[in-house]
């Protein structure tokens, strides 16, 4: 798994120093053995916790997340953020529901046009950034801004009920093939065809490199600007899809839906390991830190502490998460400065 | 007068056309804006400039001006504040229990700003002494503080506050229609401005926010300094979160929620840099004007609130876009002109380090 | 498979090269009349250079000298105004850096520009790595390639390993591995060594010298004049912009070089000879893990001590700790006869204590300040007790400190990034007698100026160490350290290794001690790993 980030490991541990720089090269791994470990302890609290429908329910929410996520981590990798994700899936969300609602076009219609709507969202916050020169953090603090805006303007107070979808729009959200979630396939399927393009492609690769070193890969002729509209582009495409998602697993929609959602994307992103300075990280750490906010999420209502305790749980994830970070990369800097120094 | 320093944009403007000298003309350009949106409001409504009006277009935005003080004094030390907004949600949640449970104000108030500083504490702690970045932290206690005030007050509102606590964000000084949080963002910005532009103090703290190595190895003490603004800056959230429950007679666990964007629309709106190290107070203050004739002026052309946070996401922008632009066509001009050599060091600078 | 055949064809490639290299006679490159200008700065003026196949030609000069422009023109970062560039009898434009590249054009930089994040192999062949079906990159046939090139330079790396951590010696090897993988026919190196320790010099000079010989042109741009004539066949003077000569290094001697580069003779190093006072500052079993252990060592009134090393040797890092800035493990610092242990910076400063670090621009001076707002920026507490600054103060005090080094300057209220080199030195210096310290740590100097200001700057310390002031100066300028100091003291890999009284000091001995020898033999085989000018 870790072949596919920014590092392509050859597993040689040789000094404390090295076999920590493994274990950080490997946060998938580390992620998947929590999740595992406070599986197990939910479970003797919580039996039901363990069968296929509850599971499946986590899979399915954390799906959603986890496909907004892979696009917000395509644009950290290139030492940008995205804030306004969460905005692009809400003004998706109720375009699509509305032409819907208005049998303006069909289902497949509808569809397309909210991934075009998402696409079109993401270039406008890829221009602003490359073109315009705003840094990303302000242009798209601006843009979440902006599309809201424009959300609320589109809807009004108007809401649009589940019952005004066609039939069967939202079965796709409890549907399944070979027992795996229709909304679990598409998540797998973006995360592995992004991999593969990040890990074997030449743009997977300048995404790295303009993450880790802009100036260096400025002096190598790597087109940055083009690269960082273009994975902003992919990341408003996939916030698009994101937004369809939401639409079918949700059904009522309203000019404020999906709001407070981008902290939930960002969280992914950062407890998926993806360096939120550039330059390291990879899609399935992104899209299992989705899984295992989504799992916290549910192990808490078995557990049976309220629901108000998800917000501050999601914050703890995410201090811990960074200093994790943080005290691995200290430890290695240590351990090869005194490889060093004798 | 010209005795006293302002911080280092004098210096850059004294030097002529530096880049500093176009901040130094940013302020001047949101006096040019104010000016023209108060014409299109007077156009707009004949009750644009009455002081009834002029107050509560002021009284709406305080919580935000408030915020946005300690807010540029991080960003200029190169840092930014994102749980601001939690704070102030957290702080109306605990008054509004402590209210409910039969605390006296006068106890719970000073109870609930000591809880203001303690999260900014743990804010600085981890973005100071943690060396954590303050985007990634403050995201994080965005969350944790909002959790937290849903913990508190979970989704109820407290609302049978006495009078005398409604005054503070409600009332006016007397004889006069000025409001009550008016008056203490005008002192506050008084404060912060005096040490942001004239003590030594503030001058440490724009050397961090433009070379943070070098302050420290001038002996200054950053990871104090930087600890200090986020503490400052939880504090001050907590107190904009007490108005707010004032003002709106109201304590409410989701009080706040989105005001953050706002308080970095008006610090990047009036002149600071996002990277840290320029930036002025009185810009910051011109800016908050600036916020409140805007959203007042599209209140009386009836655009709602929602609608209105297109006005702001454009404002932020182009905060930076026209900045950009204007110094890209000085320097066009400059090389056009020929005359002005570049900065002396463009060449020299690229030959030392390589010498 | 695919990546087997890539690796026979990279192979193949590479000996191809050399053999069409060894059979041509004419000039690799031919740049003639080359100008360009920067704004009212005229930074090459009508200059030629010629590189031949299976040579090394230095290029010297002091900064500003337009060494660094003309690198920058050939890897393509910047156009000439004027002027040609011939490749092997072709007149080439050189659009950008990428055409630089495809043109057989590398360069090595100071500060190597690698991806940290991305393995070595990755950096090797980043833009042009060996790719598999439908196009992907092939990863197994990218490592193999990039482990057969280190090979070849007879150098072991972990190339699956991040770059991130390795050290500047290491990066720039990849640097080289790098020109390889694409067989450059030009290869610059652009002060290579600045940051290298002897032995890593050594090993790098070894690899130019194999490069050379299979008929690759060179050009080493440097201002070490010994590694000059240690390595090159011919050399290039710059100065200001224009060219002053080129002639074959065994025509030349070290006076003839200086001469040419500043346009005059220099006297270097005037040293005043003090008397030593009382003690001052003692370090007693200084220790921190991993860096440097059982430091001990004493300063006196009037003293300069040296502090040398090869790089990573630990002087800086025992300079931190004296500082504040970095904790000590264990031992004792006293100062003036009393225990001290400082937590801060400003802590060690209110004791007496100043430090010049060694990276001017990152460490020692805010570039957009003004040159007032620099100078008192450590004792703003000090000046302005009561909080508020006031601006006439702070420019009296400026004006007192600037004006006893001389400083070029239109007044103090300049912003210091316009100063050169040598004089935003002078500034620091400034800024640290501003501080009134009695110890003061001097960590490179005098890197990175030019020869003028160098000797101002020793007339300074001398100056300052006349006045009563205990000094320690750090520096990996052989000459400098020995010219300058009343003791020298050596450490090797965080250790003291040698104590040299200045009456017995000489190269050869400071250098043995440096590099974990402690006694000399006999002279003659050393390196002198960072003699300047």
């Amino acid at each position: 798994m870790s072949d596919s980030g920014a590092a392509v490991a050859t597993l040689s541990v040789r000094s404390r120093g090295q076999w920590l720089a493994v274990v950080a090269r490997q946060r998938e791994l580390s992620l998947v053995a929590i999740m595992i470990v406070l599986g197990g302890l939910v479970t003797l609290t919580a039996p039901q916790f363990l069968t296929v429908s509850n599971l499946s329910q986590v899979a399915v929410l954390a799906a959603l997340i986890a496909v907004a996520a892979v696009g917000e981590a395509l644009v950290v990798i290139t030492r940008n953020v995205d804030l306004s994700v969460e905005a692009t899936m809400g003004l998706v969300a109720y375009c699509v529901a509305s032409l819907l609602e208005r049998h303006a076009l069909g289902t497949t219609g509808a569809i397309a046009f909210g991934l075009g709507l998402g696409l079109v969202l993401g270039m406008v916050n890829g221009i602003v950034v490359t073109v315009f020169r705003v840094p990303a953090i302000v242009a798209t603090l601006g843009t979440l801004s902006i599309f809201r805006g424009i959300d609320y303007l589109v809807a009004g107070s108007h809401q649009v009920p589940l019952a005004s979808l066609p039939d069967g729009f939202t079965n796709p959200a409890r549907d399944s093939v070979l027992g795996i979630p229709i909304f679990v396939l598409v998540a797998l399927g973006i995360v592995v065809i992004g991999s593969a393009v990040l890990r074997s492609t030449r743009f997977g690769r300048q995404l790295y490199a303009v993450g880790s070193n802009p100036e260096a890969a400025a002096i190598l002729g790597i087109p940055s600007r083009l690269v960082v509209f273009t994975a902003f582009s992919v990341c408003g495409l996939l916030a698009g899809v994101a937004g369809v998602l939401y639409v079918m697993e949700f059904g009522t929609i309203n000019g404020t839906s999906a709001t407070g959602l981008v902290l939930a994307v960002v969280a992914a992103v950062v407890v998926g390991g993806v360096n939120i300075f550039g330059g390291s990280g990879t899609l399935v750490g992104a899209a299992l830190g989705a899984l295992f906010l989504g799992f916290i999420a549910n192990a808490l209502i078995l557990v049976g502490l309220s629901q108000f305790w998800l917000q501050a749980i999601y914050g703890l994830v995410i201090l811990l998460a960074v200093s994790a970070d943080a005290i691995i990369v200290r430890r290695i800097q240590r351990a090869t400065a005194a490889r060093r120094v004798r | 007068m010209s005795d006293v320093v302002h911080g280092p944009s004098v210096a850059g403007a004294r030097s002529g056309r530096s880049w500093l000298g176009v901040l130094a003309r940013w302020e001047t350009l949101l006096v040019v804006a104010i000016a023209g949106l108060v014409v299109l409001g007077t156009l707009l409504s004949p009750f644009f400039l009455t002081p009834g009006n002029f107050s509560n277009l002021i009284a709406a935005l305080m919580e935000v001006a408030i915020m946005a003080l300690p807010m540029t004094l991080i960003i200029v030390a190169g840092e930014i504040d994102l749980s601001v907004e939690s704070m102030a949600g957290l702080a109306s949640s605990l008054i509004g229990f402590l209210w409910a449970a039969g605390v006296p104000l006068t106890a719970a108030i000073p109870l609930v700003l000591v809880v203001g500083a303690l999260g900014g504490l743990l804010n600085g702690l981890l973005v100071a002494r943690g060396r954590l970045p303050s985007l990634v932290v403050t995201l994080g206690t965005l969350a944790l503080f909002r959790g937290l005030a849903l913990i508190v007050l979970g989704p109820r509102g407290v609302s049978n506050f006495p009078p005398e606590f409604t005054a503070l964000g409600f009332g006016y000084v007397p004889g006069t229609l000025i409001p009550w949080p008016f008056v203490i963002f005008l002192s506050l910005a008084l404060v912060l401005g005096v040490v942001l532009h004239r003590t030594w103090i503030g001058r440490q703290i724009y050397a961090i926010g433009r070379n943070t190595g070098a302050a420290r190895y001038s002996g200054v003490r950053v990871i104090r300094i930087r600890t200090a603004l986020f503490v400052l800056s939880g504090l001050i959230a907590a107190l904009a979160g007490i108005i707010l429950t004032s003002r709106l007679s109201s304590a409410r666990a989701d009080a706040g929620a989105g005001m953050t964007l706002t308080v970095v629309t008006v610090v990047l709106l009036g002149g600071v840099n996002i990277f840290g190290g320029s930036g002025t107070i009185p810009g910051v203050a011109l800016a908050v004007i600036a916020v409140a004739v805007m959203q007042n002026a599209l209140r009386l052309a009836s655009v709602t609130v929602e609608v209105q946070s297109i006005a702001l996401g454009l404002l932020l922008i182009l905060s930076v876009v026209i900045p950009n632009f204007a110094h890209q066509a000085k320097s066009a001009i400059d090389r056009v002109r020929g005359g002005r050599p570049p900065p002396a060091d463009s060449v020299r600078r690229g030959e030392a380090t390589t010498g | 498979m695919a990546g087997r055949l890539d690796d026979r064809q990279a192979i193949r490639t590479m000996t191809d090269g050399v053999a069409d290299l060894a059979t041509m006679p004419t000039l690799r490159a031919d740049l003639r009349g080359i100008s360009k200008r920067f704004g009212a700065t005229q930074a090459l003026d009508d200059v030629s250079l010629t590189l031949v196949p299976g040579e090394i030609h230095g290029l010297v000069g002091e900064n500003g000298a337009g060494k660094s422009t003309l690198v920058k023109i050939l890897a393509g970062i910047h156009q000439p105004d004027n002027g040609t560039i011939a490749l092997d009898g072709e007149p080439v434009e050189i659009a950008g850096p990428a055409q630089a590249r495809a043109l057989g054009i590398a360069v090595v930089h100071q500060e190597p520009r690698l991806f940290p994040d991305l393995t070595v192999a990755e950096n090797v062949f980043i833009g042009h790595a060996p790719s598999g079906r439908l196009g992907t990159i092939d990863w197994s046939a990218t490592r193999r390639s990039a482990a057969r090139l280190f090979d070849q330079l007879d150098v072991q790396f972990d190339v699956g390993a991040p770059v991130r951590g390795l050290s500047m010696a290491d990066q720039q090897l990849i640097e080289i591995a790098k020109s390889l993988s694409v067989d450059a026919r030009v290869l610059i190196l652009d002060e290579p060594t600045a940051s290298l320790s002897a032995h890593e010099v050594e090993r790098l000079f070894a690899i130019v010298r194999r490069l050379r010989d299979r008929g690759v042109a060179v050009l080493f741009v440097s201002h070490r004049l010994d590694e000059v004539f240690a390595l090159c066949d011919r050399a290039t003077v710059f100065r200001d912009g224009r060219h002053v000569v080129t002639t074959s290094t065994g025509e030349l001697t070290t006076a003839d070089l200086v001469r040419h580069m500043v346009g005059r003779a220099v006297s270097l190093f005037p040293k005043v000879e003090t008397p030593i006072g009382e003690l001052l500052l003692e370090v007693e079993g200084l220790t921190r893990a991993g860096e440097f252990r059982d430091i001990s060592f004493s300063v006196r009134r009037g003293e300069i001590v040296g502090l040398a090393g090869l790089v990573g040797a630990g002087r800086t890092e025992v300079a931190r700790v004296l500082f504040g800035i970095d904790r000590r493990d264990g031992g004792e610092i006293r100062l003036g006869g009393h225990a001290v242990s400082f937590a801060t910076p400003s802590e060690a400063m209110d004791a007496g204590i100043a430090y010049l670090p060694e990276d001017r621009h990152q460490e020692g001076l805010v570039l957009d300040f003004s040159i007032a707002q620099n100078v008192t920026l450590p004792i703003l507490p000090r000046l302005f007790p009561r909080l508020l600054v006031r601006a006439s103060t702070e420019r009296r005090v400026a004006d007192e400190y600037t004006r006893q080094f001389d400083v070029r300057m239109t007044g103090v209220d300049q912003i210091v990034g316009a100063l050169s080199g040598g004089n935003q030195q002078k500034v620091v210096l400034a800024k640290w007698l501003a501080s009134k310290p009695r110890v003061l740590i001097l960590d490179e100097p005098t890197r990175g100026i030019d020869i003028g200001a160098k000797v101002e700057v020793h007339r300074i310390i001398s100056e300052l160490a006349a006045s009563g002031l205990g000094i320690v100066l750090i520096s990996s300028d052989l000459p400098e350290v020995l010219a300058m100091s009343d003791r020298i003291l050596v450490l090797h890999e965080g250790r003291l290794t040698a104590e040299i009284p200045r009456a017995r000091a000489t190269e050869e001995r400071v250098m043995f001690a440096a590099t974990g020898n402690l006694e000399p033999v006999a002279a003659g085989d050393q390196t002198s790993g960072a003699a300047d000018v």
